[in-house]
């Protein structure tokens, strides 16, 4: 990228130029040193190393980098990691384990629910959020409240029945 | 990304004083305060932003949702969109405004967006954020290659021979109708500032979109308290069902009285380089047998000075049958 010389902050050594932070990723305690321009999803993948977070679009129009701050979800590519200095996160890492899954996670498998799986940790963050929200019984409303995690495979349906399959285990229905 | 400096203001004054340090709040800003981030960290991931310094205001408890002690309704500049739209206060005395931001973007988005970054949201016409093509809006005197060019989803209210670019917001749309005054903390005092009068034309600066200056500061918007028994609706029509962008959307609001109407407000998002609001249109309605005559005349004065582009003709009429049919919903 080239820079105009009109921002003489340009010049400096970006390395001067770096924030300490801590983050508390997934229960855990995360002191960090960033770049200002470092997003919350290059910080979680690059620095912290948790890469089932993913970059679909980086513009915050496909939902696959969705994580939790504070209880919500958000797209971690709009989020810039200096910003969220103490900030509770939970990536799709924090919410279960391969032998003990969260019951989102079991039902996205039991229902088929991806295909090449890009999107899938963003669409189950935005599942399990959605949990907590004010979203109606219908499937319709689940796909609403689904819109802003988009899957090229088209796994649509699936999504849709593994939500409402979690929703009934859990109470939510 | 350009590198720019990101500090956290301590105070209010302090972020004005940090804001105040740019030669403009508009386009080409060297100060931008952040909230959300989902317009500021995306263009600047284009390059269309590329700001010197960025200014965290989110922790200056600028995110309070309340009624005032004289019933107007105080929205913080940094409450999230999804709280607003939740909020009880909000769903019960201004549906229109529920209804318009859960129209918008997607839940996290939303969890994300804010009261102010909404308000100041940019358009999202393509060439505006393309650094490739000429934009009067980025580049002044650039030219606009919208004219003439890919027009579908801009602007036929409002427009410029420099600019056709549409204001994407759903939010300001209803906060128009329902008499929004933003509050701005700034450099020489604070200022109170009807929504109407926010927003400026493009005219032949079209990199001009408000009325804020450097280091102005927007702390919250007032609502005042709506109309006893007033009804209100956001309809929005668009290409697909959900996290799209309106061709055409209208705020109504109305009150009924002996089975005439006895007041009528609305606006128009989808169409306008600012959202639409015509008194005119309005004062039209008062007095009348609610019913599709006394609404397609409103509608018609709504959109007499309607201009459309090769692409968006069909907004025009749109927009009408858009209002007729939303003031239809609520008075039927």
């Amino acid at each position: 990228m080239t820079n105009t010389g009109k921002n003489t902050a340009a010049a400096k050594d970006p390395d001067d130029r770096r924030l300490n932070i801590t983050l508390k990723v997934n229960g855990r305690e995360c002191a960090v040193s960033v770049d200002p321009r470092m997003t919350l999803l290059d910080c979680l993948r690059e620095v912290l190393h948790l890469t089932g977070t993913k970059k679909g679009c980086d513009h915050g129009q496909c939902g696959a980098c969705t994580i939790h701050i504070g209880g919500r979800r958000v797209n971690s590519c709009l989020a810039l990691a200096a910003a969220h200095d103490g900030d509770e996160i939970v990536t799709i890492e924090g919410l279960g384990t391969p032998g003990n899954l969260h019951p989102m996670q079991q039902a996205f498998l039991e229902n088929d629910a991806y295909q090449c799986g890009y999107c899938t940790s963003g669409q189950i963050m935005s599942a399990v959020a959605l949990l907590r929200e004010p979203c109606g019984a219908s499937d319709a409303d689940v796909r609403e409240f689904m819109s802003g995690n988009i899957c090229r495979c088209g796994a649509y349906p699936n999504i849709v029945k593994a939500i409402q399959q979690a929703r009934r285990a859990l109470g939510g229905l | 990304m350009q590198f720019f400096d990101l500090i956290r203001a301590s105070s209010r004054p302090d972020a004005v004083a940090a804001g105040a340090v740019s030669s403009t709040a508009q386009q080409g800003a060297s100060v931008r305060f952040l909230a959300g981030g989902t317009t500021l960290v995306d263009l600047m991931k284009l390059g269309v932003e590329r700001p010197d310094r960025v200014v965290d205001i989110n922790r200056l408890g600028l995110d309070d949702i309340r009624k005032e002690a004289n019933g107007d309704l105080f929205i913080g500049a940094t409450a999230r969109n999804s709280d607003l739209a939740q909020h009880p206060l909000v769903r019960d005395s201004y549906s229109a405004l529920s209804q318009a931001i859960m129209a918008g973007a997607s839940t996290q988005l939303r969890n994300a967006a804010t009261t102010a970054g909404n308000l100041l949201q940019r358009t999202r016409c393509m060439y505006f954020r393309d650094l490739a093509s000429p934009c009067n809006k980025r580049v002044p005197g650039s030219g606009c290659p919208a004219i003439g060019g890919t027009n579908r989803m801009l602007a036929i209210l409002g427009t410029s021979e420099a600019c056709v670019a549409t204001h994407p917001s759903d939010m300001a749309v209803a906060m128009m109708v329902y008499d929004a005054v933003v509050h701005v903390q700034g450099a020489s005092g604070d200022r109170q500032i009807p929504l109407m009068d926010f927003y400026v034309l493009p005219q032949e600066r079209p990199d001009i979109e408000n009325v804020l200056g450097p280091g102005d500061l927007v702390t919250h918007v007032i609502l005042p308290a709506p109309p006893q028994g007033e009804r209100s609706i956001y309809l929005k029509l668009r290409d697909r069902a959900s996290y799209e962008f309106a061709l055409v959307s209208a705020a109504v609001a109305v009150t009924l009285a002996n089975g005439a109407i006895a007041s009528a407000r609305f606006a128009l998002g989808g169409v306008g380089t600012r959202p639409w609001r015509i008194h005119e249109a309005e004062r039209a309605l008062v007095g009348q047998a609610p019913g599709e005559k006394a609404f397609r005349d409103a509608a018609e004065i709504c959109l007499a000075g309607a201009r459309p582009q090769s692409q968006n003709g069909f907004k025009v009429e749109l927009a009408k049958r858009c209002i007729v049919h939303a003031f239809k919903q609520i008075t039927h």
